[in-house]
């Protein structure tokens, strides 16, 4: 299991080829109160570092794109009625699960992405 | 640059996260996030800079001959202590900004006018007084004002000082807080019971903690901009820039009861005698998934009839909310979507405001 971070505060947790994506927690903070997620759709393509789905919180909406590649398998369904768990604990509360073909080089592991916050 | 209040130090202190607004370095929230200062207004107390915002003094023997005629609320027979909504038109009808006006006595009015408009208001005001007997001052860099909103308001006021104004829409000035001489009015913009502390720029910082202070056993907190606008949305209370503006007739903004159409002449009057209102200002509900913002767009099936002028989650209805400016013949439309990025959300409309205290 490993566990990258995008430039544009995703994380995505691998295991065999199914990627579990969410916002990282730095993204949740800088959003503020989430109160609404449109989630993707299961079977969906998605290209990494395109649009995967927004949320929005009460001042506005945000895009979150896909760390990588692939089909949208699963999708989080419990976010649509509670979307407030992302800011509660964006780690777990997950987004959509991507059966993924490729996963982009530029991905950064989590030091390397806590480094560049601090 | 953006200009700063005289409790920045202070919110960048207490975690405020600082935003651009109306040229101004201001907090939109602190680490307790938008709903949570939100709720506390609602609920128990919560304190807001409005220091931005700017003051005008006008006083002298015209000084009330000359507000009737730049302003279209009636200030004939209003009592010293009192505090009146109106707005400023121009010729043709459409918005300067919306104000307050306090009464200190026949020769002496105070304006608070919106921090985005303030250098236009003060050109605007100087420009059409020269008529009048009347001295302009624009104190706005030297006065401070901070909100204290909600149900605990009152006892937070009177843990300050035994003299508070009874009255929605009163003032009472030269109140004593720690030493200091303040106006404390019963205003605000949240439609909540609440109180608004004009005080010396200088002196901000020191009145300002005195009242967190007080606020503490009430468990009143900081609120920011976020909250400032989701509060005002809820009690259906009009943002310029968004509800008003220069483009939009003062007849169509659903607040006729600050336009005196019986008054002699004032600037903007014969427009709005002359222009039959097109469109209304309503609130709506989105009902399908999603939050409609400024902007977007209003059908009736598929013709345009309207666009949002504010929207927002309420996080006291926990319901997306719209206020909209929408053509009157389509108000009772059965059909009626907003356009989100492409999707269509049913909405249907409703009476101002969404969220009335019992108690304001």
């Amino acid at each position: 299991m490993s566990l990258f971070y995008a430039e544009t505060h995703e994380w995505a947790e691998t295991e065999g080829n199914i990627a579990t994506v969410g916002i990282s927690d730095h993204a949740q903070h800088e959003l503020g109160d989430i109160v609404f997620i449109e989630l993707p759709e299961a079977g969906k393509k998605v290209v990494a570092g395109k649009f995967l789905c927004e949320v929005e919180s009460v001042k506005a909406v945000s895009e979150i794109y896909s760390p990588v590649s692939g089909t949208i398998v699963e999708i989080n369904e419990e976010l649509e009625s509670s979307p407030e768990k992302i800011n509660e604990n964006a780690r777990a509360n997950w987004i959509c699960k991507i059966e993924f073909t490729s996963i982009p080089e530029n991905l950064m592991t989590e030091k390397d992405y806590l480094a560049k916050q601090a | 640059m953006a200009k700063r209040t005289p409790l920045y130090d202070t919110h960048v202190a207490l975690g405020g996260r600082i935003v651009d607004f109306a040229g101004y370095e201001l907090p939109v929230q602190y680490e307790t996030g938008i709903i949570a200062e939100h709720t506390a207004v609602r609920t128990k107390a919560g304190f807001f800079d409005c220091s931005h915002m700017g003051e005008f003094i006008l006083s002298g023997k015209e000084a009330e001959k000359a507000l009737n005629y730049l302003l279209t609320n009636n200030f004939s027979g209003m009592l010293p202590g009192k505090v009146r909504y109106s707005l400023a038109c121009y010729e043709n009808g459409g918005i300067v900004d919306d104000v307050l006006v306090y009464k200190v006595n026949d020769t002496r009015f105070m304006v608070v006018v919106n921090a985005s408009n303030m250098e236009k208001d003060a050109a605007w005001f100087r420009a059409n007084i020269r008529d009048f007997e009347v001295k302009f001052e624009n104190i706005s860099e030297q006065t401070a004002l901070i909100a204290i909103q909600g149900p605990f308001s009152e006892e937070i006021v009177r843990k300050l000082t035994q003299e508070i104004p009874e009255k929605y829409y009163s003032f009472l000035e030269n109140i004593n807080i720690d030493g200091v001489k303040c106006i404390i009015s019963r205003t605000g913009y949240t439609g909540e019971k609440g109180y608004e502390v004009y005080c010396p720029s200088s002196k901000a910082k020191e009145i300002y903690s005195k009242i967190l202070e007080a606020g503490k056993e009430f468990d009143g907190i900081p609120c920011g901009l976020g909250a400032r606008d989701t509060l005002r949305m809820e009690a259906g209370l009009p943002l310029y820039g968004h509800e008003l503006s220069s483009e939009i007739p003062a007849g169509e903004t659903g607040l006729s009861y600050a336009i005196k159409m019986d008054k002699s002449d004032f600037i903007g009057k014969k427009a709005i005698q002359n222009h039959e209102p097109k469109y209304s200002r309503t609130g709506g509900l989105v009902l399908d998934r999603g939050i409609a913002r400024e902007g977007s767009l209003i059908f009736s099936g598929s013709k345009e009839v309207g666009k949002v002028t504010s929207g927002t989650h309420s996080p006291t209805l926990e319901k997306s909310i719209i206020i909209v400016r929408i053509q009157s013949e389509f108000l009772n439309s059965s059909d009626l979507a907003v356009d989100v990025r492409g999707r269509k959300l049913k909405i249907e409309l409703c009476p101002l405001p969404f969220y009335k205290s019992s108690k304001q």
